[in-house]
């Protein structure tokens, strides 16, 4: 285990600096400017200063690998000085990797964004997960009963309306419908100001993250309960279900010990392999309720042209995809004993 | 009146005066906190290292030039006592310099004096070439920048400047604090990043937390110049979402008390006010939404000499074409249809200031689908059997560009429309904002390079000065390979009087007779309709009516004024 572990983390640094090599050119190729925002007003000649102080007049080449340095040797290096204190090299004058945008380090930025996200999208993950396993575990169990069907139905409906509308229809009802002085009244913009140090404050949290962790755990608990639930029925018709009905156990155990642990084996794989859009935050459900997490930090980047953080964060979640399916082939191991990479 | 009376009125006069006196001078900060929403979020609080509005906005609450532009265009002075003319022995009698006198007593939010070291550095820091500052057109022909003594600047030109008013008026231009920028300067401009986020300055807020693209929280400036504002203890700036949601969040739910640039459908807006929790406000300043008509050939056969001066457009540079083209366009449709209360007809591409707004071209008010056909037949420009116009083989087909943009591209189908109906064929393009506005040389789909034959979008000036605008248009702009594709003369426009006019403005101070050149160089371009104006365009934002005091002001930042704003109950 231990060395299919380390062979396929191996494989993982080959894979990561091509990706970030493809994001790189892809990147170079779009056809996009970061002083095309700006307005008309400022002439050309200005541009064309701003764009070479950015370092864009520098060769493909030289800037992928200043990136390179920036990322793979600053970064780290300036971690180290930040958490332990240990100052290697010059860390007064370390080159970091900049956001063109605001002119500050992007990984402070993503830092800084990383709250909220956590907060907000794995909240709603989490909730997503809670509601999911239940419901597939009914509905299997009960198949084609009026639980199941009405399960289908909602999973059906939280799976094929966009967020971006289920998002706006609960702003509509409880922000404007329900009055301001209202129990039921939930703020439509998140304060990411907000600071959680008393009880009401902690109530305050809970009403501005209540609509998009709803908003997003019900397209997450749809996506998660039908797995569980062609999962559970696939396991439900074994023979060992049968063998264990037939020495006398209780149904309940059963059901929540034999079936379901077995079933779980392939949800959790879905589970690992979700996590890495956690923490890519959830660009239109943060857009819609202003959570302004990563999602809406990456959207904003691509939208200035800001290369430096998009190809910063985009690297970030695919070494984020890279570990995770790492994790999830290693926690397949560890659940199913049948299963031996050595 | 007799002498009771006199003095009755002295006395009420007095006493009104002493109570108004009473009223400025409450507490500062006692309207607790204002929210303000802006959809696209701050990235940065230092105007010169970034152009785009919303962050300029964003800084005018905490640092400030040397004059304001008020709500009509006036000029106000904010940290000078008077702006210097040429009455007044500020400005040269030769036009080649302009003395302003800091105020007396001025200081920074952390207690140091505003010294004229502060505005010297501002204008070095700008001008020092590896900055990529942002704002370097605002310091052209600024040949220095100096000390006079502690409270004079003295800022010389390299030739006489009719309008010196370009550096530090308008918020696009605000003093730094020398000592918290001295490490900034020059190629370590970037790497301020404590400094960028919470520039230290003379307005009425400062800078508690600055979140990047995301929030940023002020508190009242204790040591504001104005005793008892601003009226608010602390502003919320939030960003992100869209303007929908911002319009909802002050027009509808009441969350935030402003909303900046609501650029909404006009019904969308309208039912959001009807509510009756907030309030939109619109202001005009020079924006217009224009056709560009290409005056040469972008056919692609021509490789490299496409869309240059070397060959004349086929059709476009016959004058009755492009007439017909302005004819058929219905614009008190469009501003219905595209902007409601945030726009206006005009039939000029220089509709403001009012001193400057044409009132020679007022024909294109009215849609004249009839009188265009006739002018088409007229020109021989024969109606084919596929009900397009065409004349020697060539036919009346447009290709006709503009940025993606819902209500551009339902302007685009409407001007389809009409002019279908004089036989004109159209073929409809839009490009992403940030490629089409983007400078970037290998993409054919830049609006200076205009590979089309017509092309949308909306322009305008800052301040309120328009030589450099109405410059724009002279030979010598006109974009082409040789100088990189820069330059804004779009429609490719050469005439030599209008080349005369430019350089006459150049060389003349009086306001009246800068307004008769401008008008005059304006109908120029009306009248060959190289250029077609379609709407004048305002600054739309919505606030909830208990916020008072706001003037929007479409000529400096939307938030000149927060020192003023206050709450009622």
């Amino acid at each position: 285990m231990l060395n299919f572990t380390l062979r396929r983390l191996m494989f993982t640094i080959p894979t990561l600096l091509l990706i970030s090599f493809i994001i790189f050119l892809i990147l170079d190729m779009a056809p996009n400017d970061p002083t095309g925002n700006l307005p008309l007003t400022i002439p050309p000649e200005v541009r064309a200063t701003i764009r070479a102080s950015l370092g864009l007049d520098e060769p493909l080449y030289i800037r992928y690998l200043l990136w390179c340095q920036q990322f793979f040797v600053n970064e780290p290096l300036n971690l180290l000085n930040e958490w332990f204190g240990w100052c290697i090299g010059d860390c007064e004058n370390r080159l970091r990797v900049s956001s063109w945008a605001t002119r500050s380090p992007v990984v402070d930025l993503i830092a800084e964004r990383m709250p909220q996200t956590l907060w907000v999208v794995g909240m709603s993950y989490v909730v997503g997960i809670l509601i999911a396993v239940p419901i597939g575990v009914i509905s299997a169990y009960k198949q084609y009963s009026w639980f199941d069907q009405f399960g289908t139905f909602i999973s059906m409906i939280g799976f094929s309306v966009p967020t971006f509308f289920t998002g706006v229809l609960m702003i509509v009802i409880f922000s404007v419908w329900v009055p301001n002085d209202s129990i039921f009244w939930l703020p439509s913009i998140y304060d990411t100001t907000h600071k959680v140090d008393d009880w009401s404050s902690f109530v305050f949290q809970i009403r501005q993250m209540a609509m998009p962790v709803m908003v997003l755990g019900l397209y997450n608990a749809a996506l998660i309960s039908r797995f569980m639930r062609a999962s559970m029925l696939d396991n439900l018709t074994q023979d060992y279900v049968r063998t264990a009905r037939a020495k006398g156990l209780k149904e309940q155990t059963v059901l929540l010990v034999h079936v379901l642990r077995n079933s779980m084996i392939p949800v959790v794989t879905v589970i690992a392999l979700g996590i890495p859009q956690i923490f890519g935050g959830a660009i239109i459900t943060e857009q819609i309720f202003k959570v302004n997490g990563l999602g809406q930090l990456l959207i904003i980047g691509i939208q200035g042209a800001d290369i430096p953080l998009v190809q910063t964060l985009t690297f970030l979640f695919a070494v984020l995809i890279v570990l995770f399916n790492l994790v999830a082939d290693v926690l397949y191991g560890l659940l199913d004993p049948r299963i031996r990479y050595d | 009146m007799n002498l009771k009376h006199l003095i009755a009125g002295t006395l009420g006069a007095g006493l009104l005066a002493s109570t108004a006196m009473a009223g400025g001078h409450e507490a500062q900060g006692r309207d607790g906190s204002v929210n303000i929403i802006y959809w696209q979020a701050a990235s940065i609080m230092n105007p010169y290292l970034s152009g785009g509005t919303k962050d300029i906005n964003a800084a005018s609450m905490v640092i400030e030039p040397l004059a304001h532009y008020d709500e009509n265009g006036a000029m106000v002075p904010t940290l000078v006592d008077e702006i210097p003319t040429v009455g007044n022995g500020g400005v040269s009698a030769d036009l080649t310099s302009i003395t302003w006198k800091l105020s007396e007593g001025l200081l920074w939010s952390d207690g140091s004096a505003v010294t004229s070291s502060d505005v010297v550095f501002t204008a070095n820091y700008c001008m020092d070439e590896t900055g990529g500052c942002q704002q370097l057109s605002k310091f052209g022909g600024v040949e220095s920048v100096e000390a006079v003594d502690d409270l004079t600047v003295k800022i010389t030109f390299d030739g006489p400047k009719p309008f010196p008013y370009g550096p530090f008026v308008g918020s696009t231009t605000p003093i730094l604090q020398a000592a918290q920028f001295a490490d900034c300067m020059g190629i370590a401009a970037p790497t301020c990043t404590d400094q960028n986020f919470g520039p230290i300055g003379t307005g009425p807020f400062t800078v508690t937390e600055f979140r990047a693209n995301d929030s940023i929280t002020l508190a009242a400036n204790t040591n504001y110049r104005e005793a008892g504002k601003p009226a608010f203890a602390t502003v919320n700036f939030k960003g992100g979402g869209d303007a929908a949601a911002a319009g909802r969040a002050a027009l509808e739910t009441g969350e935030f008390d402003y909303a900046w640039n609501l650029q909404l459908a006009p019904e969308i807006l309208a039912d959001m006010e009807a509510k009756g929790v907030g309030t939109v406000l619109s202001s005009f300043g020079p924006l217009v939404e224009r056709l560009m008509i290409n005056l040469t050939d972008p056919s692609a056969d021509l490789g490299d000499e496409r869309s240059t001066v070397a060959h004349p457009h086929p059709f476009m540079s016959d004058m009755a074409v492009r007439q017909a083209l302005s004819m058929a366009i219905d614009r008190p449709l469009l501003v219905e249809i595209g902007y409601g209360q945030a726009g206006k007809v005009t039939c000029n591409v220089l509709p403001a200031p009012a001193i400057y707004d044409s009132p020679n071209n007022a024909g294109c008010e009215v849609q004249d689908i009839a009188g265009a056909n006739a002018l088409l037949d007229e020109a021989g420009w024969e109606m084919g059997a596929d009900g397009v116009r065409a004349k020697d083989g060539v036919r009346l087909s447009i290709l006709y560009q503009t940025s993606t943009n819902a209500v551009r591209q339902d302007f685009q189908a409407l001007i389809k429309q009409w002019w279908s109906e004089i036989g004109v064929e159209t073929e409809l393009k839009n490009i992403s904002g940030g490629v089409f506005f983007g400078g970037d040389q290998s993409s054919p789909d830049t609006f200076q390079k205009l590979f089309a034959d017509l092309e949308m979008y909306a322009n305008n000036f800052d301040g309120t000065d328009p030589e450099a605008y109405m410059g724009n248009w002279a030979c010598a702009e006109i974009p082409s390979p040789e100088n990189a594709w820069l330059g804004g003369n779009m429609p490719r426009y050469c005439n030599a009087d209008y080349d005369a006019l430019v350089a006459e403005m150049g060389g003349t101070a009086d306001i009246a007779e800068r307004a008769r050149l401008a008008i005059a160089m304006n109908d120029m371009l009306m009248q060959s309709y190289s250029i077609i104006p379609l709407v004048h365009r305002g600054n739309v934002s919505g606030i909830v009516n208990t916020l008072e005091g706001v003037k929007l002001n479409a000529w400096d930042s939307e938030l000149w004024n927060i020192a003023d704003w206050s709450r009622s109950e």
